[in-house]
């Protein structure tokens, strides 16, 4: 993979990391003794451990030229294994957490392993770290197919996934040792924020400078959601996170806003995360990947680019039904409703869209366990979005927050929709980019299916019972107008949920496992395979008949 | 400074956001722009794995 790099990107990559090294000194020497400095020392050992194979390459020939004749996919493989990793390392902590409501003596008696610092691991492992990964791995693979056009270098793609996962390192690690500015997602503090910044904007410019080389005019829909995912979540990112630190040389910062402003803030940041992270991005997979398995073009396209820009735009408006009942004012409040509400018509449009394209392909649904991953996926997206549009209603907010069915909500969105499109575009994905007919195991896909479609279910309807009890609970009185139930009561009435919600978070992460499990050994059976052949020379597999008319 | 931009956006947000969508709406439904969208929906399906040159 390194010598694929060009000497000159190689010489880059180098003075890069270099400069990484310095800076990660001095976060230590100003930090010593912090975790500001065990963080600067993670910054050394990352440039380091990416510099160790770099330089053992470093002397390398250029590369064959004939490998600009192709498109550039070895970030796209790295990416793809790093989130299936994630999905386990995040899913693991998912279901520790979850195990530790169902059963909280299970505790270990260590500051870091505490509820409170596990859980924003968990959120930011499974978001961040397994669907982030996942998006560029797919984003870049999507951007050149559509462009018709290669990535503009070679350097830039490993930047933003090296350096992407640099930050999700450091925010993991940051919250074992209690770093945080306590907002929700968007929890890593200033300097880990400064460096997501950089990532992201050179992540950006290559979509940028990849759509100015496109050879096919129209640019095709699910770039315009991965775009909208990149350009909003930057946007939302560099805002909600200004804050001044105490000092260069230390962790904390306080944020540049106050009181309500801070939360509308962090919600209008927090909820468009949802719709522009774990929307936007996974509708531009579900446009891409969904015709291409069942073979059948999108339903409608004029449909997809209305619900695209009604997604885009409407989405910037809804995130103060957070802040229901709250010192945010009313009008305020009633906006989010209004919008979120409204939010349903693209919503379903592009869960309908998706679902009639299946239309005339419903066998291979029956057949092929990764497109029925997909199928499923979007039949979770029309789920969720109508929940979600329901509960931002003032009067079911009302009963709703605080309680387990805002969590039942997000792993509905999470599990059924984000993490199934996800599975079901790697499966697609992983044949293609090692060059082979099928996965290493059909079975195993569908063993996976099974496991994460039951472990979903099992795990929504428990929050969802859970989540009403208690808000019943919370707001039944007694004749003489006193609340009839402590609030341990209904801490005892969601424990039966919890353990059912445990198991069946277990079984997603198990279903993960046999996923991972299932890449790793078609990547090793595809480089057997390569090498029983000719020697290798990495030919796309349909490179050889070009069936394609330009301008056609 | 908060009245003002209470003001603008409660006026000036609802006609753009309308605006907006009637431009999108015209955009998507415009006859001219059909062949181009056929087109590039069923492109996608192509088995065609190299950059065009």
């Amino acid at each position: 993979m390194i010598a694929r790099l060009t000497v000159a990107e190689r010489q880059s990559a180098l003075l890069i990391l270099i400069v990484m090294s310095f800076l990660g000194l001095a976060m230590a020497v100003a930090g010593r003794g912090t975790p500001f400095g065990l963080h600067g020392f993670l910054v050394i050992a990352a440039s380091i451990g990416v510099g160790i194979p770099l330089l053992r390459k470093f002397y390398a020939p250029e590369p064959n030229p004939a490998q600009f004749e192709q498109y550039y996919d070895d970030p796209t493989k790295v990416g793809i294994v790093l989130a299936m990793l994630w999905a386990i390392a995040g899913m693991f902590v998912g279901v520790w957490v979850a195990a530790l409501l169902a059963w909280p003596d299970l505790t270990i008696d260590a500051a870091w392993a505490s509820f409170g610092r596990l859980r924003p691991i968990h959120t930011s492992g499974v978001i961040f770290g397994f669907g982030g990964n996942a998006l560029i791995a797919t984003s870049f693979h999507v951007l050149q197919r559509t462009s018709r056009a290669r990535l503009p270098d070679q350097l830039s793609p490993w930047f933003v996934l090296l350096g992407y996962n640099l930050f999700c390192i450091v925010a993991a690690t940051g919250y074992m040792m209690g770093v945080t500015q306590s907002k929700e997602y968007a929890e890593p503090e200033w300097y880990a924020d400064i460096w997501l910044v950089i990532v992201w904007v050179v992540y950006f410019l290559i979509y940028i400078r990849t759509l100015a080389r496109r050879k096919e005019p129209h640019i095709y829909v699910a770039n315009w959601y991965y775009m909208a995912f990149i350009l909003v979540v930057a946007i939302l990112h560099i805002v909600n996170n200004l804050a001044v630190p105490v000092s260069f040389g230390g962790f904390k910062s306080y944020s540049a806003f106050s009181g309500v402003q801070d939360a509308m803030t962090q919600w209008w940041y927090g909820h468009n995360a949802v719709a522009f992270f774990l929307t936007a991005g996974f509708l531009g997979m579900l446009y891409y990947y969904l015709p291409k398995r069942a073979g059948r073009p999108i339903f409608s396209y004029r449909l997809s680019i209305i619900s695209f820009w009604g997604i885009t735009f409407m989405y910037m408006w809804a995130g103060s039904h957070h802040l229901h009942y709250t010192a945010l004012p009313q009008w305020v409040q009633t906006l989010g409703m209004t919008f979120s509400i409204v939010l349903l018509v693209p919503s379903w449009a592009s869960a309908g869209n998706a679902l009639a394209t299946l239309n005339g392909a419903w066998h291979k649904v029956r057949d092929d366990a990764t497109l029925r991953f997909m199928m499923v996926a979007a039949v979770f997206y029309g789920i969720s979005t109508f929940e979600g549009s329901f509960m931002a209603i003032r009067a079911v907010n009302s009963l709703s927050h605080y309680t387990d069915w805002t969590v039942g909500h997000v792993h509905a969105g999470a599990l059924g929709w984000v993490a199934m499109i996800t599975f079901g575009s790697i499966y697609a994905l992983v044949p293609w980019m090692w060059k082979r007919e099928t996965m290493y195991s059909a079975r195993l896909i569908e063993v996976h299916f099974w496991l994460a479609l039951v472990g979903t279910v099992v795990y929504v309807f428990a929050m969802w019972n859970s989540g009403i009890i208690q808000g019943l609970m919370w707001r039944t009185y007694t004749d003489s107008g006193t609340l009839a139930y402590s609030f341990i009561d209904s801490l005892v009435a969601m424990h039966p949920y919890y353990i059912a919600r445990a198991f069946g978070g277990l079984l997603f992460l198990l279903g993960a496992i046999v996923g991972t499990y299932n890449v790793l050994m078609t990547i090793r059976v595809a480089k057997r395979e390569r090498a029983q052949s000719d020697g290798g020379t990495d030919v796309p597999s349909y490179g050889r008949d070009p069936v394609l008319q330009a301008g056609e | 400074m908060h009245d003002m931009v209470v003001a603008f956006s409660k006026s000036w947000g609802l006609f753009y956001l309308i605006a907006l969508a009637v431009g999108v709406v015209i955009y998507a439904y415009w006859p001219a722009n059909r062949a181009g969208f056929t087109r590039a929906k069923n492109s996608i399906l192509d088995k065609d794995d190299r950059p065009w040159s």
